[in-house]
């Protein structure tokens, strides 16, 4: 039996209506991004928290000519701390950033975007498309972070902009940094070869302690609160399904070739009962069933003094896989032998892989990095999950896909409400499965 | 571009940890006793390790031996009480989660507990799979490690502390001038410690071995264990005895840890073995700065606290506690 000719996913991109409802851009500008001439390629980072700034980190450790000309956040003190340890430690004859290229503010990005060649892209998920789409416009290369989106409305705004990017040759590298990870390469080129058979189930754990919080403070509009928490409000993270286990979702679409028809799971909130713990669930289960009959289980977590594990393992006909980002990657037979054990040895850090292969690419005028449309997918894949555990029910992809419910808010000040607020005891709404309504 | 920088600065003459008080009088007896987190039901022993002098590092003759070990020279350290075992994450797990801690205990938090500095929630699972419960913490930081002796402090009012160098090889020697506290047999080890021969790669429960003389248990292998020092590549030429030694840095790297762990050679497991911190261990950290309480490439590093017997006055306590963090990029 030959489960993989069974499987039509492989061609979904072509098949399915993936633009429908996608925004239609306004006209590109040509791109003009990393002109010949120089060896010099302009960067500027959209987004200057922690991660934003280790992305820039990154690109500076390429073996290119790096120079970063612009930065946007919306908060300046997020900007003033990210660009004091960039010019400290990189100088400033490379973190060339003037007063007058450090914009601040929701609508930053996009004078930003238009000093450089390159963008970084790291706000909160919720921002995503909007960046992209600007970055795309403009003509410029990209690496932005996961998750890609945080409804579907977004995803496929994400989409329509991947196929402009596509059009115009602009590389887009997404921060999915298990696809650059050695042990994960080499285990799945070797699953793909068909050495543990086909895929027939698997499990994929993002079960850890939980994140950060940010107290709230008298000054703070809710706007500024929700910003500032952004790992708790739906339209800016995503939930955590998204926000975090994304990455062992696009493991199973990876090995899958595809991406599911449908998911059903259970999840809530049992631990997240404070006044700092906004909208999000703390676990979610969800069973996502693929085109060829198979279900692949999901599970993370958020739960102080519980088990831990962040990993992906999947059977196939003749074996099992697996993975997880310390570097493993084994493939064993059904009697127990081993068929792979990847050595982790000297593997270089994905996350400095991402922006060595994005860079080169560049800096030769090759095309090859086209990741916006596929991290879409698995980003869609755990909205789906989400979709599942929020209403309880089963979601097929179509109807999560084509949802038309917008999470984002109206317009973006500061004192502009976002469309989910406290009640009176400072508590916010949460989905309740059986209740809640997601497509 | 230098993103880390490998050099320890010039060795200041330390002297926090050991201090020149005239207290004399010990109110409490030098015996092993068992340390309550208060309001929960766990627990940690601890166990009285008498003063006394040894022979620090190794002889050009041992097996295995690296340069670092020598030159061997006279030690003398005061009388400490060390934990009997590597601390769990049962206990490390109330200091990471304020919410997590006070759910778990049976009255509210004091204004000072609460208060405290803690760790950020790592984004990654610092248990790497391996499990929390009777099993080593790891991955922190020696300023983690510090913060977590903090808060045991501020629970407990008694000053506990990480070991120096000096301190973790004596217990560690537990009298012996050989390879290993046990003698120079390779073969004994898997009736004490867990390392790669035998431990399927994973830390294992604490306790499960054989204790050293002194009572310690997993001193050798399970998880590499931090100690206070820098790491300096010799030891100082001395012909008088060194009191209670130390060395400190300004720099963040590399610091001491000892041991050896669960993916240890034996050879790794000798009493006299060092290990020096490496910014490689915060390479996968995607984040900038680095977090200044995780190290997510070292699953095999863990924390074993000690108590001196002669107890410090509170502004020195405080000073040790309230060391600056040093930024990592």
């Amino acid at each position: 039996m030959d489960l993989k000719n069974k499987n039509p996913r492989r061609d979904f991109l072509k098949t399915s209506a993936l633009v429908t409802g996608g925004m239609m851009l306004s006209p590109f500008s040509i791109p003009g991004a990393y002109a010949s001439g120089s060896d010099e390629i302009k960067i500027a980072l959209i987004g200057c928290g922690g991660r934003g700034t280790g992305a820039a980190f990154q690109a500076f450790g390429t073996d290119q000519n790096i120079k970063l000309v612009a930065m946007a956040d919306a908060f300046r003190d997020r900007l003033d701390d990210s660009y004091k340890a960039l010019s400290s430690k990189i100088g400033t004859d490379k973190v060339v950033v003037t007063e007058d290229k450090k914009f601040v503010g929701f609508d930053a990005y996009k004078d930003a975007i238009a000093e450089a060649d390159v963008v970084l892209l790291a706000t909160p998920p919720g921002f995503r498309p909007i960046h992209f789409e600007e970055a795309i416009r403009q003509g410029k290369h990209v690496f932005m972070e996961k998750p890609v989106a945080t409804d579907a409305n977004g995803i496929r705004r994400v989409i329509a902009a991947a196929e402009q990017a596509k059009a115009n040759r602009l590389n887009v590298v997404v921060g999915l940094q298990r696809r650059y990870q050695d042990n994960y390469i080499e285990t799945i080129k070797r699953i793909e070869d068909g050495a543990i058979g086909d895929i027939v189930g698997g499990h994929v754990y993002w079960n850890g302690g939980g994140v950060w919080t940010r107290a709230r403070t008298p000054e703070q509009t809710e706007m500024e609160y929700q910003m500032r928490n952004w790992y708790y409000f739906n339209w800016l993270c995503g939930d955590h399904i998204t926000e975090q286990h994304v990455h062992n979702i696009d493991i199973a679409n990876w090995i899958k070739g595809g991406y599911p028809v449908k998911a059903e799971g259970t999840g809530g909130r049992m631990v997240r009962t404070g006044l700092d713990t906004g909208e999000i669930f703390d676990h979610h289960t969800v069973r996502f069933t693929y085109a060829d009959g198979t279900v692949i289980d999901s599970e993370c977590r958020h739960f102080p003094g519980a088990f831990n594990k962040v990993d992906e393992s999947f059977t196939g006909t003749k074996g099992r896989a697996y993975m997880n980002a310390g570097n493993v990657g084994k493939l064993t037979a059904l009697d127990g032998s081993s068929l792979y054990d990847h050595d982790g040895k000297g593997n270089i850090n994905p996350y400095q892989q991402e922006h060595n292969k994005l860079f080169a690419a560049i800096v030769k005028g090759e095309y090859l990095y086209e990741d916006a449309t596929r991290s879409a997918m698995s980003t869609m894949t755990s909205i789906l999950g989400r979709n599942a555990t929020y209403s309880g029910k089963e979601i097929s992809w179509d109807e999560a896909f084509n949802s038309k419910i917008d999470l984002m808010p109206e317009k973006f000040t500061w004192d502009a409400m976002p469309k989910v607020l406290p009640d009176d005891n400072g508590i916010y709404p949460h989905a309740i499965p059986g209740q809640t309504k997601v497509v | 571009m230098l993103l880390h920088k490998f050099v320890v600065s010039a060795i200041v003459a330390g002297s926090i940890l050991f201090f020149n008080t005239n207290s004399s009088v010990y109110s409490e007896p030098f015996d092993p006793y068992t340390e309550e987190i208060p309001n929960t039901d766990l627990v940690f022993g601890m166990t009285p390790i008498a003063a006394g002098e040894f022979i620090m590092g190794s002889s050009s003759e041992e097996e295995g031996r690296k340069v670092d070990e020598g030159p061997q020279r006279k030690v003398a350290v005061d009388a400490f009480w060390m934990g009997t075992h590597e601390m769990t994450w049962d206990i490390f797990e109330l200091f990471l989660n304020k919410n997590y801690e006070a759910s778990v205990s049976q009255k509210a938090l004091s204004p000072e507990v609460d208060g405290l500095t803690r760790p950020t929630t790592p984004y990654l699972d610092m248990t790497f799979g391996m499990g929390k419960e009777d099993k080593p913490a790891i991955g922190m930081t020696q300023y983690g490690a510090i913060q977590f002796c903090k808060w045991l402090y501020t629970k407990t009012g008694k000053f506990y502390r990480l070991p120096t160098e000096a301190e973790w090889e004596y217990a560690a020697r537990a009298g012996a001038s050989t390879a290993y506290f046990f003698g120079e047999d390779q073969t004994a080890l898997a009736d004490y410690a867990w390392f790669a021969e035998n431990s399927e790669e994973t830390t294992h429960k604490i306790g499960e071995k054989k204790p050293n003389p002194w009572g310690l248990y997993d001193i050798y292998g399970n998880v590499m264990e931090w100690t206070n020092d820098a790491y300096v590549p010799q030891y100082p030429e001395m012909t008088d005895v060194d009191e209670n030694p130390q060395q400190t840095s300004e720099e963040l790297y590399p610091r001491v840890i000892r041991g050896g762990s669960y993916v240890s050679e034996a050879l790794d497991l000798r009493s006299s073995r060092r290990f020096a911190s490496n910014p490689a261990w915060k390479q996968i950290d995607p984040q900038i700065p680095k977090s200044r309480w995780w190290f997510p490439e070292a699953p095999f590093l863990g924390l074993r606290v000690v108590r001196p017997l002669v107890r410090p006055t509170e502004e020195e306590i405080m000073a040790y506690y309230d060391q600056a963090p040093i930024d990592d990029y």
